[in-house]
This record gives structure tokens, sequence and C-alpha cells, in this order.
């Protein structure tokens, strides 16, 4: 590696950040086709793929309808022998996981990595999982880098992994590295795959061949290990001069913990870990050599956890977010790896008087979804009993005052499925409130289930054309389509109506509103008008 | 942290989201990596950027830098566009810190706090400059340039040398148009004297 980085030391370094420097890296491993749904913190990584100049793009990208869909477009790439990239937000694996855990089984055939993005500390996400605990679940190779140099090298690394193991691999990011900017130098760029068709026996996972590929992932476990312990990510530091402390880091955890350690007065041992299978020996040989072992991991106590086992290292103490030495939730940052490692706090400057006023989120000045959520507020106002089911994108900030517009936001597509079974159970009336992107990405099933059934309740899809939340991406539901996916769903006819949100129409939408509202079945209300802060982007 | 005379920056830029921040942070970025120093800068993008309190975390050394995030204490500079957002990390300044910050309120939320407070106890960091970056801005030629009059206001303060911002400011608003980039680049020019001055 350190060779074809001298080898290569024509190519500029750039400012990037760490999304786009997987991205880069992808690239120039060979990359022939990328898929993604947006979600904070992984959508600039197609972004980047987007808007590289078209001379520099010579590969597919596109925005996918959900993630699901996008890995499997991924697989679809790699089974006709091709690198292929598909990226996405934590709880995006959650959609996509029935295809991600079976191509464990099929295998690859050009290289298939996946990028899985996490947000401990939820910064834009509803819930902070780890997906390092996915590659486990499907017995998968997984990178985890801790600065910008890795994530390029090691999406490099990751399609050549992929295809000589016959594994998908994943590359795990967090929030922080993922908007997070450095200089990256990359290198000389792979040519792609020519097409090669994968073998049917392999991709055909009826439980005569399934059998016979998940013995398959077993055998190569050993091989996995055996990469992993190996691989040149991972670096282990013994201090013979003292055995009390050593301390375990992965991620950006191991950022946190040389941001410290200097000074520290003595000198710990010091495991990276970047590769997973946990690199066992390296974790013994510290573990063995340390009285006291620290477990600083950005997540889940991933790695603490199994150290620990059921019964604990005898003589030893582990310390980390399960011992309480670090939170057991949140993200962690410097100053918490700081006080786990020992050391007093740095001194800072003392303003006083505490708390301000927060500034929280919210709609944008002119936002067509401020005029719906009032103009629903307002017909609901007379009619107590009803509860607003909402979704995932902006219109979720109606939940917070001054709106106070929405009950729920659980997961992408909830709104519609979850209003049916309010309605079922006798809420009246239940309403549902769900953005144009995230109806195509989820909604359309629940819209499905419900118009089957001619469910009493209210559907709003707010349609502006676009996905706002995560900064103007490619909407696939959207416009007339829209519509005659509503009508091919099996709503009526006369109760799909269009409405288009702003104050001059207010009483007008209103009254609609509470004609539906008044209607025994399914109705779906479409508020048809264009996001005030991305229209722009999007025509140009 | 005596002895360890390395040359670095740690900044805490801060502000309203679709204040352009990042822009700030692009600006600082080139000119560090043209100047041949390592950094890191940690941003806030998603749901945050909706009119909310964003920030960076910009690290420049001319060592390696290794955590994104500035601990608490560790910030040498907090550059703000906002008055109430200054305050809000003001206790990530380290004690010889300095703040740099606009005195422009921007007021989206029902409780802001009473302005001439704020800007009391933002006078007491023994180091501070506060401009007037609206005022600056529209004598540049557009309110939305009071985030290159605050990066002028911070320029005597950085570790980076002026004609590397300038030259950044150029390349950034250029392609944007050459009327931008005048303004931007006189807007900078307005911060840095009215915190020289």
């Amino acid at each position: 590696m350190e060779e074809a980085a001298e080898k290569d030391s024509a190519m500029k370094p750039e400012v990037l950040l760490g999304d786009e420097a997987v991205a880069l890296g992808a690239v120039h491993a060979g990359l022939s086709a990328a898929y993604s749904y947006p979600g904070t913190p992984a959508s600039e990584i197609l972004e980047y793929l987007l808007r590289r100049p078209s001379g520099e793009r010579d590969y597919t990208a596109v925005w996918s309808v959900n993630e699901k869909t996008a890995y499997e477009e991924a697989l679809g790439a790699s089974f006709a022998g091709r690198r292929a990239l598909v990226s996405m937000k934590h709880v995006g694996l959650n959609v996509a996981a029935d295809p991600f855990m079976n191509s464990a089984l099929t295998g690859v055939g050009g290289g298939l990595v996946v990028v899985a993005a996490d947000d401990p500390g939820m910064h834009s996400s509803q819930n902070e999982q780890d997906s390092r605990t996915y590659a486990d679940f499907a017995r998968i190779f997984c990178f985890e880098p801790a600065g910008h140099q890795e994530a390029y090298d090691m999406a490099r690394e990751a399609f050549d992994l992929s295809e000589k193991f016959d594994i998908p691999v994943m590359l795990r990011l967090t929030t922080r590295i993922s908007h997070s900017r450095s200089v990256v130098a990359p290198r000389e760029a792979r040519s792609q795959n020519p097409l090669r068709l994968g073998q049917w026996q392999d991709w055909t996972l009826l439980p005569v061949n399934a059998r016979r590929r998940f013995q398959r992932l077993l055998e190569r476990q050993p091989e996995l290990r055996a990469a992993s312990e190996a691989s040149p990510f991972n670096a282990l530091t013994l201090n013979p001069r003292d055995r009390r402390l050593g301390i375990i880091a992965s991620g950006i955890a191991w950022n946190y913990v040389q941001e410290n350690v200097r000074d520290l007065e003595t000198e710990p041992s010091l495991l990276k870990v970047s590769t997973y299978p946990m690199p066992e020996s390296l974790i013994r040989r510290l573990t063995d050599h340390a009285e006291r072992v620290l477990v600083a991991e950005d997540g889940y106590p991933l790695i603490e956890r199994m150290l620990r086992g059921l019964y604990g290292v005898p003589g030893k103490t582990i310390l980390g977010r399960m011992s309480g030495e670090l939170p057991a939730a949140g993200e962690l940052s410097p100053d918490l790896v700081r006080t786990a490692m020992g050391l007093k706090p740095l001194k800072h400057y003392e303003p006083g008087e505490r708390p301000l006023a927060g500034r929280p989120p919210q709609l944008c000045a002119g936002c067509p979804h401020t005029d719906t959520l009032k103009a629903l507020t307002e017909a609901l106002r007379d009619r107590p009993g009803s509860n607003v089911f909402s979704d995932i994108g902006c219109y979720t900030l109606g939940a917070l005052p001054p709106y106070n517009a929405v009950q729920t936001c659980v997961c992408m597509g909830a709104s519609i499925s979850m209003a049916r079974g309010g309605s079922d159970a006798g809420i009246r009336p239940a309403v549902a409130v769900i953005g144009d992107s995230t109806f195509g990405h989820s909604g359309i099933t629940s819209l499905l289930s419900a118009a089957r059934a001619d469910a009493d309740m209210t559907v709003f899809i707010l349609d502006n054309g676009t996905v706002a939340m995560t900064g103007g991406q490619t909407s696939c539901a959207t416009g007339p389509g829209l519509l005659k996916i509503i009508e091919g769903a099996g709503v009526p006819p006369a109760h799909i109506r269009v409405i288009e949100p702003l104050p001059r129409n207010h009483e007008r939408n209103v009254q609609i509103i509470r004609e539906e509202l008044d209607h025994k079945g399914l109705s779906v209300i479409v508020a048809v008008r264009e996001c005030v802060t991305y229209s722009s982007k999007r025509r140009g | 942290m005596e002895g360890r005379e390395a040359r670095k920056q740690d900044i805490i830029l801060a502000g309203v989201g679709g204040q352009g921040i990042l822009s700030i942070a692009y600006v600082i970025d080139h000119a560090a990596l043209d100047e041949g120093l390592n950094l890191r800068q940690a941003e806030v993008h998603g749901m945050a950027q909706r009119g909310g309190a964003v920030q960076s975390h910009l690290r420049l050394s001319s060592e390696t830098v290794y955590s994104d995030l500035i601990p608490r204490g560790g910030a040498d500079m907090i550059l703000s566009v906002e008055p109430l957002e200054a305050l809000r990390y003001l206790d990530s300044l380290a004690p010889w810190g300095v703040v740099v910050t606009s005195a422009t309120p921007f007021r989206n939320i029902p409780d802001y706090p009473d302005l001439e407070d704020i800007l009391e106890r933002l006078r007491r960091v023994p180091k501070h400059a506060v401009a007037d970056s609206e005022k600056l801005a529209k004598e540049a030629g557009s309110s939305r340039a009071q985030n290159m009059v605050m990066l002028g206001a911070a320029s005597p303060f950085l570790m980076l040398k002026e004609d590397g911002l300038l030259r950044h400011i150029e390349n950034l608003f250029k392609p944007r148009g050459a009327n931008l980039a005048d303004i931007n680049l006189k807007a900078f020019r307005l911060g840095r004297a009215a915190a020289s001055s």
C-alpha cells in the first residue's frame, strides 16, 4: 500500500468528507454501479458519485426507491461480474436486511460492498443500532475506518476482499467520520470488471442449494478471521514496562484515545481494531498483557461484550460502556474517553449562568408542510379521539411546537400501516401523513393493504417533489405518477383529493379535509406544492 | 499542554442552519491545505440544518489531527455568525481563547434572550471581537455575505495567511458570478477592518 501511494503521488490530495472518501475509493476500485436511498449520514456517498464530472463517470449511480431495492440492484450488478456499491444509513439496512442476509449465501460475482453509516447519538435518526451487529449476523467481513485515508483505502480493499472470499463486505461508518472532512491522497484507478454471469447453483437459494451455500459460508469463517488478524489496519502496541492499562479502541473511538493518550503519565498498551470478525489473537495478546482493559467503541459495546463473555476474564478488569466508565448510550467524545482513561478534564472558559434557549430544527419559512399541517389541525379541532400517524421526513417536525400536529414517527412507511391498525382498533378519525418519497419507499404496500380493506382512515401524501430532509434528492413517487399509483392501489377515485397547500387556500383545504374525514372508508389527500428550499436546485 | 509547541488552531464555527458556516469552513480548509497543514473538520448535516443551531469543529495543525471533535476547553477560537450561537459554545473555549462573533441576532425562536445581555456576556471573554455583520454585509452588497464578514473579522486571529483566504473566497464564489465574488471579498475586508480597529 505504501509503495502504491508513492507511485501515484502525482494524484493530488483532496479535502473530502468521510462519505466522499469512501465513494472515491470505490470509483478507483473499478466501480461499475452504485445504488442508495438518501439517509443521514450516508447520503453524501451517492451525491458525490453523481456530482463527479461526466468525463469521470464511467459508472451507473442511482437513487433507488428504497434500500432493499438498492441492495438488490447492486446484487444484480455483482451477479453480472461487476463491482457494485450499495450505501445507506444504519436503519436502511433493516429495510435491506432480507437481500443482505441472503447475499452472504449467494456470494458475489463482482465485488459487492455495502456501506452502513451509523448514527450514534441519533443526530438525525430514530435509533442508534450498530451495523457491526449485522456484519456478524450475516457472518461477513467488515471494515471500520478511523480516518479519511483509511476510509478511501478500505473502500478499495473491501472490493478486493469481497471477490477473494466470495462474500459481500461491509464498510461501517459513523456520523463523525461520514460528515467530517480531511485530506485524502488518492491512488491510481483500477479498471472495471468485464461482464460475467454467475452460476445458477450458487445464486438460486432453493433449500438444496442454500444448505450447501451456508456450509460454504461457515467453512470460510477461519479465512475471514485470519484476514482480520493479518490486516494492517489493526495495530497492537504492547508496553513491556507497564502492564497496568491496555486500551482497545475501534473506528472513531481510536481517535479520541489518540487525542488523550499523550496526557497519560505512562504509556498504555494499545490495540486499534478496524476489521471484523474481531482479530481475536490480537485482543487476547492485549488482554493477557494488561491488568485493566478499557474498550472504547462508538455504538454498541460489541467488542466489550464479546471480551467479557458470560463470566468475564479471570484476573482482569474490563472497562467500557458496560461497566459504566463510558455511557451506555449516545455518541462518544474526546471528553468522555478522556475521563474513562482516568484523566482530569481540560481547563475551559467558564461562561457562567446556563442554560440557554435551545434552537431546534424547524420547517423552513414558506414550507408547504406548514400549510397542510395547519389545515389538518383545524379540521381535526372538533374531533376528539383522532390520531395523526406520521412518518419520516421534514413534516415529522410537525410533532413539535408550534404545530403539535402529529403523534407518531416510527420508521419509513409506518404512518399508513399504523393508521390502518389504529382504525381497526377504533381510532376515529385515523389519519396518516407521509411524504412522496417515503410513500414510494415503503408506503405503497401499506396503502395497498388499507385499500383492500377500504379501511376507515385518511391518508395525506405531501408531494413536494423531492427528498427534502436529506438535501433534495430525486423522489421516485411524485407528480402525476403518484396519483396513478394511488388509484392503481384501489383507492376509490372519488376519495382521491388533490389540494394545494397555500395560505390563501386554507379555508377550502380545511373543507376538503373535513369531507374526507367524514367519509367512512379510505381517502387519500395529496397536498401538492414544491419544496421551497430545493425547488430551484431541482430545476437547475 | 506546556512544552508542545506544535502550530495548531482549533476553531468552533457556529451559526444557524442556512447562514453559510460551511462556506467559512471551505475557505479555511483550502487555505490550510495550501499551507501544508493537516486538518479535520466535523460538520452537521441532515435535520439540524433546517434552521437549527449548527456548528462545525475545524482543527488545523502542523502535526497529525486525531479527533474530529474539539475537546471541551480545547477551542482556540469560537467564530460565530450569530451571537446566541457564540454563547452556546463558550464552555468549549480554552481559558485563553478568543471569541469572534456577529452582533446581529437571528430570531427564529419564541424565547430569544435579551440581546444586550448576550453581547455583554460575550464581551466578558478577555479576548473577543464583535462585528456588526449585517450592516457590513449590506455595505459590501448583500446581507447574505455575513459569513464572509465574520471570516474577515476572525482573520487577524487565524494562523493562515490573508492572501490564501482571499484566493479561496474567490474560488468559492467566482463560479456563481464575478459580482458575487466581489461582494464576498469586500465583505471579508470590511470584517477584517472592523476587527482590527
